[in-house]
């Protein structure tokens, strides 16, 4: 089957669906592509790399009329007409909010497979472009708040006297407001974030940022990744966290989205709050932006001279690596339709994720797919014990510690009295060696508390060498008249020698061989 | 000054320089210092023991002197064969097998002992109870060799209420005891070691192959006791010192071994790991494992800035501590930090791990201990659990029905990236599925390890020549 990968349609947009590294490997999947002339020259790659990697480069006409079509956004209605009935359409194509384009596809009996409707399962990772697009955006993002704002982002120590670093916070710690927490803090931020789900705490802290609690503005999971709406308390005390905020940030990096729409994070008066010179950037802009002062694809500066960055070409503002990351998704995609490597698409609708992918087959519509449970969530919750239950243990344990400590203590005071009682009874050079092997037994167990782990082998054999002094023994036996005694004593000794020898040496062999680092 | 008093002065400074001797192994810096301070005790009490030895001597001394002479003929041909010969994967083995000779010994001396002392009853119990703890340790560490030396199968034997044969052993042995002090025979003395000799079988065998590093550990200790017994019943100060240090070190260190394990020592001496929880069944597959091959996992390393490797008994048996040198030296070239992860129970040996390392020349200093290495995995990039299993599975932090619930581990999953090096997908040594094998993170490279390891090697080193 042929691959057709167009130029990209949407007016600016920069990148493009197939990197010349993508082509190498949909080639190897046992497909031809042909990629429209001039598709990667926005994104820095030239027609000849392309070729080079094994595609034909055609024109638009070739590319549209190709058994399966990728591209980066929903293509117009122009080129969706080129499309061939039966042919698949590989595209981001937002199927929730475009209802007659899904129906338009049905008709024209396209297959199609929205790009944006990965479920968010771990399987499906590897596909899921929308992770891509929010990585490089939330990298993105950074950058453009850095050129905008005055000021270095790392705190410098100079002759000059010394300037601090800039404080950012982020609002939402989805991949987008990760990758943002992850550049600024590279670039020497503090790095302040928030997120209405508490479990995130930990990926926040592992990029390097401050996580802001605050419990009552905070959430449970959701069966499928996203963060849910938000009851009127906990948005009025996320807002209230917001505002506190913005007053001592000197950029705000926005990330919120719940389903595709973008709720008002940062009100008119907390952007009046920030000092000038301050910066917001807007993941949100698409969906109409977090701040109310967004414009959409434009930059605003405020009365009090605060800029606010709504730009919704982030990703195409990193053509080439966003390209590059895109391609890949697109052949990790490819990979799951074709499991023969022959070139041909199996569509498998009893997959899940392809499942949840396709919108259109076969002239029917198939949106929206059944749900699918995410693997990420604690599914283990429900059936874990309740706190009733752990309550309970933990205070059975408790029982059983305690009675345990009386048994302990009534055998050592059992054992204690036993043993002054035998004790008393033994005649006194019996005493004696019973003191020195009692003490002997203590200076045993301190010397031997804080061995290294990594000597543990050497001591073994150590005391293992040293135990055969049991030689002395046998060799005081040995000078016996009684012949018994004295093969009995032999054989005692000749054994134990070896332990003494064998042990001894091997020790310092096994010795010899740690070395310190030079 | 007598011979006895100057021979017994020689045996308090050979006891002190085994205290000092001891104290010096417990670190890197002195450990050669006191191995030698060792050697230097034991030459000291022999002599001793030799002039007093031929002075108390019945026989004409120079027989009794040839006779020692060959003794320690013997001893050095054997002794310094083995050292010099022995693998260093199998350590364990050689020091199982000679506790079992201190323990032979002791039941020998015990034997001797009271053939030709008088009979009271101090000394009647001093003699039992060496040869009875002298008998266990005899066939407790054949049993132990065996098991080591895969020649008997390590899975534990389950014989049907085998504390109770345990108890029962104990029992009849004190019964035969009352027994010997009533009449000083030689029967019960003999009925007595038959039964120690058929506890120390049953105690070892009963213990799976996961715990050896705990029992060679313990059989130590009880070859420890076995000589301060015979110190014991011999009036003689330096064995018991000597007996009872080794005794108590040997035991610590089974302490040590089994807090590692989160057990407590009676679980571990008395059943197989896992034997009573019963949910090793559930330990079916649990989704999803993604492969990779030796030439990713050459990308990956050369891309990593840091890298840790927990190596485990596969390593050891896979004999891949060589070219994990090999390629550990020349990551280091290349400025990746790479450094080791050891838990204290990897391997069958306490200390195992360390000891082959250091056998194909890697820095001590970068063989870390499970405490020092834990926090460090999040800011770690790669990963590569070589042969090991047990001690990296998360389900025994989040699965309190887990046999291993409990157990400190290795947290490797919290790195990048985790490679596991296996043979197959099969179950480690507790029998348990190991959930890290299906995380998000972690990749499977199946194969032999040490082929495994020279592939990403040839890898690398083509990969620089290519960059040449």
């Amino acid at each position: 089957m042929i691959i057709g990968v167009p130029r990209e349609s949407r007016p600016g947009e920069r990148l493009v669906a197939a990197s010349p590294a993508s082509v190498a490997q949909l080639v190897k999947l046992g497909y031809d592509v042909v990629v429209e002339a001039g598709a990667g020259a926005r994104a820095s790659f030239p027609d000849e790399a392309y070729a080079e990697a094994g595609a034909t480069v055609g024109t638009a006409a070739n590319v549209w009329a190709a058994d399966v079509v990728t591209c980066v956004s929903t293509p117009p209605d122009k080129y969706l007409s080129k499309l061939r009935k039966g042919s698949v359409l590989v595209s981001m194509l937002a199927p929730q909010s475009s209802p007659e384009l899904v129906e338009r596809l049905a008709q024209r009996g396209v297959t199609a497979l929205a790009l944006d409707a990965v479920p968010r399962i771990s399987r499906a990772q590897a596909l899921d472009v929308l992770s891509t697009l929010s990585n490089v955006a939330g990298y993105r993002a950074v950058i453009e708040a850095a050129e905008e704002y005055g000021g270095m982002f790392t705190g410098q120590v100079t002759a000059a006297g010394k300037t601090a670093p800039a404080t950012v916070f982020v609002i939402g710690a989805g991949v987008a407001g990760l990758a943002a927490i992850g550049a600024a803090s590279s670039l020497g931020a503090q790095v302040r974030a928030f997120d209405v789900r508490p479990e995130v705490a930990e990926q926040i802290e592992s990029m390097g940022g401050t996580f802001v609690a605050a419990p009552e503005a905070q959430q449970e999971v959701s069966a499928d990744g996203y963060a849910k709406p938000l009851t009127e308390e906990q948005q009025a005390a996320a807002m209230r966290v917001y505002a506190a905020e913005a007053k001592r940030a000197d950029v705000i990096i926005t990330t919120a989205l719940v389903r595709g729409k973008a709720p008002i994070t940062i009100t008119k008066e907390m952007v009046a709050s920030m000092r000038p010179g301050s910066v917001v950037v807007d993941l949100g802009a698409p969906g109409g932006g977090n701040c109310e002062l967004t414009v959409p694809g434009e930059k605003v500066v405020s009365d009090n001279g605060v800029t606010i960055i709504g730009w919704t070409d982030l990703t195409s503002r990193m053509p080439r690596h966003t390209s590059q990351l895109f391609g890949q998704n697109i052949v990790h995609l490819m990979a799951l339709l074709t499991p023969e490597k022959n070139g041909e698409v199996t569509l498998d609708l009893e997959d899940p994720v392809v499942r949840g992918m396709t919108v259109t087959h076969e002239g029917e519509v198939l949106w929206p797919p059944p749900p699918v449970a995410v693997s990420a969530a604690p599914a283990a919750a429900p059936q874990g014990p309740s706190e009733e239950e752990l309550a309970a243990r933990a205070a059975a344990a408790e029982a059983a510690a305690k009675r345990r400590a009386t048994r302990r203590n009534l055998l050592a005071g059992l054992g204690a009295v036993a043993s002054l009682l035998l004790l008393a009874f033994a005649d006194s050079p019996t005493v004696d060696r019973l003191t020195v092997f009692a003490l002997a037994v203590i200076v045993g167990f301190y010397v031997i508390s804080n061995v290294a782990h990594s000597l543990h082998t050497p001591l073994m054999s150590q005391t293992n060498a040293i135990s055969g002094i049991i030689l002395v023994g046998a060799l005081l036996q040995i000078g016996s008249a009684d012949p018994v005694v004295a093969t009995v004593a032999f054989i005692a000794a000749a054994v134990a020698s070896i332990n003494i020898f064998g042990g001894f040496l091997v020790t310092y062999r096994m010795l010899g061989m740690f070395r310190k680092d030079v | 000054m007598t011979l006895t008093s100057l021979a017994q002065a020689t045996y308090v400074v050979a006891a002190v320089l085994f205290v000092l001797s001891l104290a010096g192994l417990s670190k890197q810096e002195t450990a050669r210092r006191g191995n030698i301070l060792g050697m230097v005790g034991m030459v000291l009490a022999l002599a001793a023991t030799v002039v007093l030895s031929l002075d108390v001597s019945q026989r004409d001394p120079l027989v009794t002197g040839l006779l020692i002479v060959l003794v320690f003929a013997i001893g050095a041909t054997v002794g310094v064969w083995r050292a010099r010969t022995v693998e260093m994967t199998q350590m364990p083995e050689l020091i199982a097998i000679l506790h079992s000779f201190v323990g032979l010994a002791a039941v020998l001396v015990g034997y001797n002992s009271f053939l030709v002392e008088e009979a009271d009853a101090v000394h009647q119990i001093e003699v039992f109870l060496g040869v009875l703890i002298g008998a266990v340790t005899f066939t407790g560490s054949i049993v132990a060799y065996l098991k080591l030396a895969a020649k008997m199968k390590s899975a534990p034997l389950m014989l049907p209420g085998r504390n109770w044969l345990n108890l029962g052993a104990l029992v009849a042995s004190a019964g035969l005891m009352a027994w010997f002090l009533a009449t000083n025979s030689v029967i019960p003395l003999a009925v007595m070691t038959a039964i120690a000799l058929a506890l120390g079988f049953h105690l070892v065998a009963a213990i799976g192959g996961g715990d050896m590093p705990v029992v060679v550990s313990m059989l130590n200790s009880y070859s420890g006791w076995a000589a301060a017994a015979a110190g014991l019943m011999l009036r003689n100060d330096l064995l018991i010192i000597t007996g009872a240090l080794v005794g108590s070190s040997g035991a610590i260190l089974s302490y040590i071994m089994c807090q590692a394990m989160n057990r407590s020592f009676m679980s571990v001496i008395l059943g197989g790991f896992g034997t009573e929880g019963g949910t090793v069944a559930s330990g079916g597959p649990q989704g999803e494992h993604r492969e990779v091959k030796a030439p990713e996992v050459a990308d990956l390393l050369s891309e990593a800035r840091s890298v840790v490797i927990v190596p485990g008994y596969g390593m050891a048996v896979a004999k891949a501590q060589y070219p994990i040198a090999d390629l550990v030296s020349r990551l280091r070239q290349q400025g990746v930090e790479v450094r080791f992860g050891v838990h204290p129970v990897a391997g069958r040996l306490p200390g195992h791990m360390n000891v082959l390392l250091a056998e194909a020349k890697v820095p001590y200093d970068i063989v870390l201990e499970m405490d020092e290495i834990n926090d460090d995995f999040p800011a770690t990039d790669v990963v590569l659990v070589i042969g090991a299993n047990d001690v990296v599975n998360p389900s025994a932090l989040d699965d309190p029905s887990s046999p291993i619930a409990g157990m400190p581990v290795l947290e490797v999953w919290k790195a990048r990236q985790v490679v596991v090096f296996k043979r197959s997908m099969a179950t480690g040594y507790a029998g348990v599925q190991n959930p890290l094998f299906f995380k998000e993170n972690t990749a499977m490279l199946f194969g032999d390890a040490k082929d495994q390891v020279e592939q990403i090697l040839a890898a690398l080193r083509s990969r620089e020549a290519a960059a040449v």
